[in-house]
């Protein structure tokens, strides 16, 4: 493996600055590592090489006359199959939108652009981000590269194997329920979901518009700082952005926050948790203590989990999630009907609406089409009430435990996923086993609030552990400290799978 | 049974939606304008493109909020948007952006002119703004066309209770809203571009033998003139008596609920509209786009500022002030410039009654002629104070006066200026005068006779001299002078 592929993000665009390599040298270390890789990761759904190696051009061009190319110049970075760029295809992984080419680019990728990244192309998904385990993709399943047999998690997948398997320096993600976090800790890689409004939407196709929330993907945690510098602002495009001032992320990264005050959610540490996880979170609990953190027990009541007689999990969470996050994409799912957007049939429809039907019929996935009906119900007349007024109270519910918490800590720590990286369809038969691969994170979304996830260990078969850090509103900042103070302190950081296929000979 | 007494009320809510003239759409920033081609004024938000979001354009909510003010309703101060789920082609997302359950303006009402000279206060339950839809166009048997421009227009729909009990009261709400949203400048609500459409909810109270029946709520769609709207009503009312009448049980409210009818324009008849296969379920809910509309007491009393005299009250003053007949007073609030224009020339000293009077006489034949309102013609408050003056002091005569309108509106100037390149300055001179009248004495022996015997035909004879001297001094002779000197001469026997 070229050297070039190891290096850090931040350690990358150094060398660049300092002229020991050229973002062109760069971009071709990696285009080379996805042409011998993604065959088996297939974290890829298009590599965009003419764009990246014009933007890479670019950025050394300007280097050479003194101009300062930016903030992530020449940083390959791979970008999610739901963010919208005028170059390549926007298909968010399903066949309705195979052929969409966006007259648009999405806000936080003209902003990394336009500090220098260097956009190798667009990473597979669940389709239009509905799921866990990136299964649920028209163009086949990604592979975690931690074991090939396993799923690299979801819907960020595809942009969670490119990074942990070097076929990108650093990714974006998108968050609905933990579709950043999740993958990130199942790759052993950090991902950070940001405060609701605090990155732009504009150009993110809509899955759950009151939840998606665009965010890094990164090996360490100073490269989701710097990533976050470049993304994070309000955009005028977007009016659920909020104005309120950035600040430098990389700033006091490495300063260790004196007295941090770290609440255990009593509800995410049950015994139901799988041991190994529960261990390596102690674990991380033990490093913060000894660096004078001060941890305490609180309690999310009605993020509450609970196990029935056969021992099946159940959330207020999870139900408050899959009713909101459903209504809103039955809506937003709504344009793509053959007419509008999207597949159309190629079959003689009896009357218009046959071509609605037929044509979301052959279009949309399983899983989609699952989340469009139960969306569907819940806000049709007679349920609206039942189901989708009563999510939105426990949603209220959920966010005020939230506030309480962090009126006494400064972050919440908690595990990432129930379980270490699974088989590949292992759940795909039981769709609501997979909606509880996200148990941990989905009310996070419902309350708004930025999360980061980074490795905190593997697990006796060697796969990743991944924790949680969720802070208050707008406090990235405190959720990055806090993260790089257990990276520096534990040296867990970075994780490298073992070599796959050709390395490994 | 026929022959039990029987008494029909007829009962008429009426939903006006307006589409408000802003310089851009609702959430893009593409221009609002009618007529341009087809798809030509959209944009990836308007034509709801996968990934892009609305951003709200004030100017529309503010819009919105003055015809609330102006209908004496209350504006909350929090209100939001909805989604409301359909398809339809000519819906780019297949959901409208609309507001469910808090409207920006709520309970009003607008006190309504009838043409008997009385009014009704007509209540208003909501006033709600949304996007508008596009158009489909079937000018091709072989396909439909979808025409986007307007898709995303701010339309404001206006919905009143059922307080109208007439075709004419009806037609005299929906007039008087016209008049009101123009008055305001938020509207041109021309009924051709489509600006203004009316869906009337029509059913009876008919009491006989002291049980009341309540025939079917029908509502009619999507009408776009006064023409089709008391049409329809008018319709509507015989229709659904002649219906009850073969079966006053069967044909009722509870039994048959709402249904929906069109208008055809040919047949002046309202027709029966196809259920569509699914009972509509709209599925609203809060849009997550964008966040919730907070009217704060400075923005609500800077609207209430805003607003000035509204026409009935000016209509009021106007009567009290000048002294107008109310036919008078009527035509001087046709629109909010009308009335400026007198105000403004009377401030610059004209009297009220010359100015009413030449615009009511040759300016507003002029604006008929033309096909536009008094306000349109380039008649300025300063020319017009100058003319009304000079008509005063007697430097002009009527006539003269005429002739210095239609020489404003076709070349501009000011009415001395125009006199005097004319030549319609009255004469000053008496001796000229009195020569015109001799002249005119000598040459119509018979009626000069009849004015100095007094006699019944002198009043007339009198009136047909004065027009003599008129017509041989060319329009010059100042009326009252020739008056004086008329009765003098024709006295002193
Ligand atoms: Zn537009």
């Amino acid at each position: 493996m070229n050297n070039l592929l190891k290096l850090s993000a931040l350690e990358l665009k150094n060398a660049i600055s300092r002229g020991d390599t050229t973002a062109t040298e760069a971009l071709e270390a990696y285009l080379h590592e996805i042409s011998v890789q993604d065959g088996a990761l297939r974290a890829y759904n298009e590599v965009l090489v003419d764009e990246a190696r014009d933007q890479a051009r670019r950025i050394d061009d300007m280097r050479k006359i003194g101009e300062s190319p930016g903030l992530l110049a020449g940083i390959p970075i791979a970008i999610k199959n739901n963010l919208c760029t005028t170059w390549g295809r926007t298909t968010c992984s399903s066949k309705m939108l195979a052929n969409f080419r966006a007259p648009y680019t999405a806000t936080a990728v003209a902003r990394i652009r336009q500090a220098g990244a260097v956009v190798l192309g667009k990473t597979n998904m669940d389709e239009f981000a509905m799921g866990s385990s990136t299964e649920n993709s028209a163009h086949g399943a990604s592979v975690n590269p931690w074991d090939l047999s396993r799923v690299p998690g979801g819907s960020s997948g595809g942009s969670a194997s490119a990074v942990a398997g070097s076929l990108c320096s650093a990714a974006l993600g998108s968050d609905t329920g933990g579709s950043i976090r999740q993958p990130a800790a199942l790759c052993g890689i950090v991902g950070l979901k940001p405060t609701y409004g605090r990155v732009s939407r504009y150009g993110l196709v809509a899955y759950g518009s009151s939840l998606d929330q665009i965010g890094p993907m990164t090996r360490d945690v100073a490269d989701c700082a710097a990533v976050m510098n470049v993304i994070a602002g309000h955009d005028p495009a977007d009016a659920t952005s909020l104005d309120r001032p950035v600040p430098d992320y990389l700033a006091n990264l490495d300063e260790p926050i004196k007295g941090l005050r770290i609440g255990l959610p009593r509800e995410f540490l049950s015994d139901a948790l799988d041991p190994e996880i529960h261990r390596a979170i102690e674990n991380a609990v033990e490093v913060y203590r000894s660096l004078g953190a001060e941890v305490k027990e609180v309690s999310l009541p009605h993020s509450r989990i609970d196990s029935g007689a056969g021992g099946e999990l159940s959330s207020f969470a999870v139900a408050c999630y899959y009713i909101v996050a459903t209504a809103e994409a039955s809506s937003n799912l709504a344009r793509y009907d053959g007419v509008h957007y999207g597949h159309r049939t190629e079959r003689d429809a009896a009357d218009i609406i046959d071509l609605y039907s037929r044509s979301r019929a052959e279009g949309f996935g399983d899983e989609v089409k699952r989340r469009i009906m139960l969306g569907t119900y819940v806000l049709s007349s007679g349920y609206y009430d039942a189901y989708y007024l009563k999510a939105l109270k426990v949603r209220r519910l959920i966010k005020n435990d939230f506030d309480e918490a962090f009126e006494t800590c400064d972050i919440l720590l908690c595990p990432t996923t129930p379980s270490p990286a699974f088989k590949m369809n292992e759940k795909t038969a039981d769709p609501l086993e997979m909606y509880l691969a996200d148990i941990y994170t989905i009310s996070v979304n419902l309350a708004g609030v930025p999360a980061i996830s980074i490795p905190v260990g593997l697990s006796s078969r060697n796969l990743p552990i991944g924790m949680q850090l969720i802070g208050g509103v707008f406090r990235e900042d405190v959720v990055l400290r806090a993260a790089r103070m257990f990276e520096k302190a534990s040296g867990i950081c970075r994780l490298t799978p073992p070599p796959l296929g050709r390395d490994a000979e | 049974m026929s022959e039990q007494a029987t008494e029909v009320l007829a009962i008429v809510g009426l939903e006006i939606h307006v589409e408000l003239a802003t310089e851009t759409k609702m959430f893009c920033r593409c221009r609002n304008r009618f007529g341009d081609p087809p798809n030509t004024n959209v944009c990836p938000v308007c034509i709801g493109m996968p990934g892009v979001l609305p951003v709200m354009n004030s100017k529309a909510v503010e819009y919105s909020l003055k015809v609330g003010q102006a209908l004496n309703c209350e504006l909350p101060s929090y209100s939001k948007w909805d989604r409301k789920s359909y398809y339809y082609p000519d819906l780019p997302k297949n959901y409208q952006i609309s507001q469910y359950d808090l409207p920006l303006c709520k309970d009003g009402y607008l006190d309504v002119p009838l043409p008997d000279g009385s009014s009704k206060r007509i209540r208003v339950l909501r006033a709600h703004l949304e996007e508008d839809a596009g158009k489909n166009i079937h000018d091709n048997p072989a396909h439909t066309g979808v025409d986007l421009n307007r898709a995303g227009v701010p339309l404001l729909e206006i919905v009143s209770q059922p307080d109208m009990n007439t075709p004419q009261e009806a037609l005299s709400f929906a007039r008087e809203m016209q008049r009101l949203v123009r008055w305001l400048g938020v509207s041109e609500a021309n009924m051709q571009m489509g600006h203004m459409r009316f869906e009337p909810n029509i059913n009876l109270h008919i009491t006989r033998g002291g049980t009341v029946y309540k025939t079917p709520i029908v509502e009619v769609k999507n009408l776009n003139s006064f023409k089709a709207l008391e049409g329809a009503v008018t319709h509507e009312l015989k229709r659904q008596y002649a219906q009850w009448l073969e079966d006053p049980e069967g044909f009722s409210l509870d039994r048959k609920g709402k249904q929906n009818r069109g208008w055809d324009d040919q047949r002046n008849i309202t027709v029966f509209q196809r259920e569509k296969e699914e009972a509509h379920d709209y599925r609203y809910f809060p849009e997550p786009d964008l966040p919730a509309v907070v009217v704060d007491d400075a923005w609500r009393e800077s609207i209430r500022a805003s607003i000035g005299e509204l026409p009935l009250a000016r209509r009021e003053r106007f009567i009290k002030q000048h002294q107008l007949g109310s036919k008078e007073a009527e035509a001087m609030i046709q629109d909010a410039d009308t009335g400026n224009l007198l105000d403004d020339a009377t401030a610059m000293g004209a009297p009220p009654r010359r100015v009413v009077n030449l615009m009511l006489g040759r300016m507003s034949a002029a604006a008929n002629e033309k096909g536009c309102a008094l306000g349109q013609l380039g008649v300025s408050a300063a020319q017009l104070s100058q003319l009304a003056i000079m008509l005063e002091e007697g430097k002009l005569n009527a006539t003269a006066g005429d002739k210095i309108i239609d020489h404003m509106i076709a070349n501009g100037g000011s009415p001395l200026e125009i006199a005097g390149k004319l030549n319609l300055l009255a004469e000053s001179n008496t001796a000229a005068v009195e020569q015109w009248v001799d002249q005119a004495i000598a040459a119509n022996p018979d009626p000069a006779q009849q004015v100095r015997s007094g006699d019944k035909k002198a009043k007339q004879a009198f009136g047909f001299l004065v027009g003599q001297v008129m017509r041989i001094s060319g329009g010059k002779a100042p009326p009252s002078a020739v008056k004086e000197l008329l009765e003098s001469k024709l006295s002193a026997k």
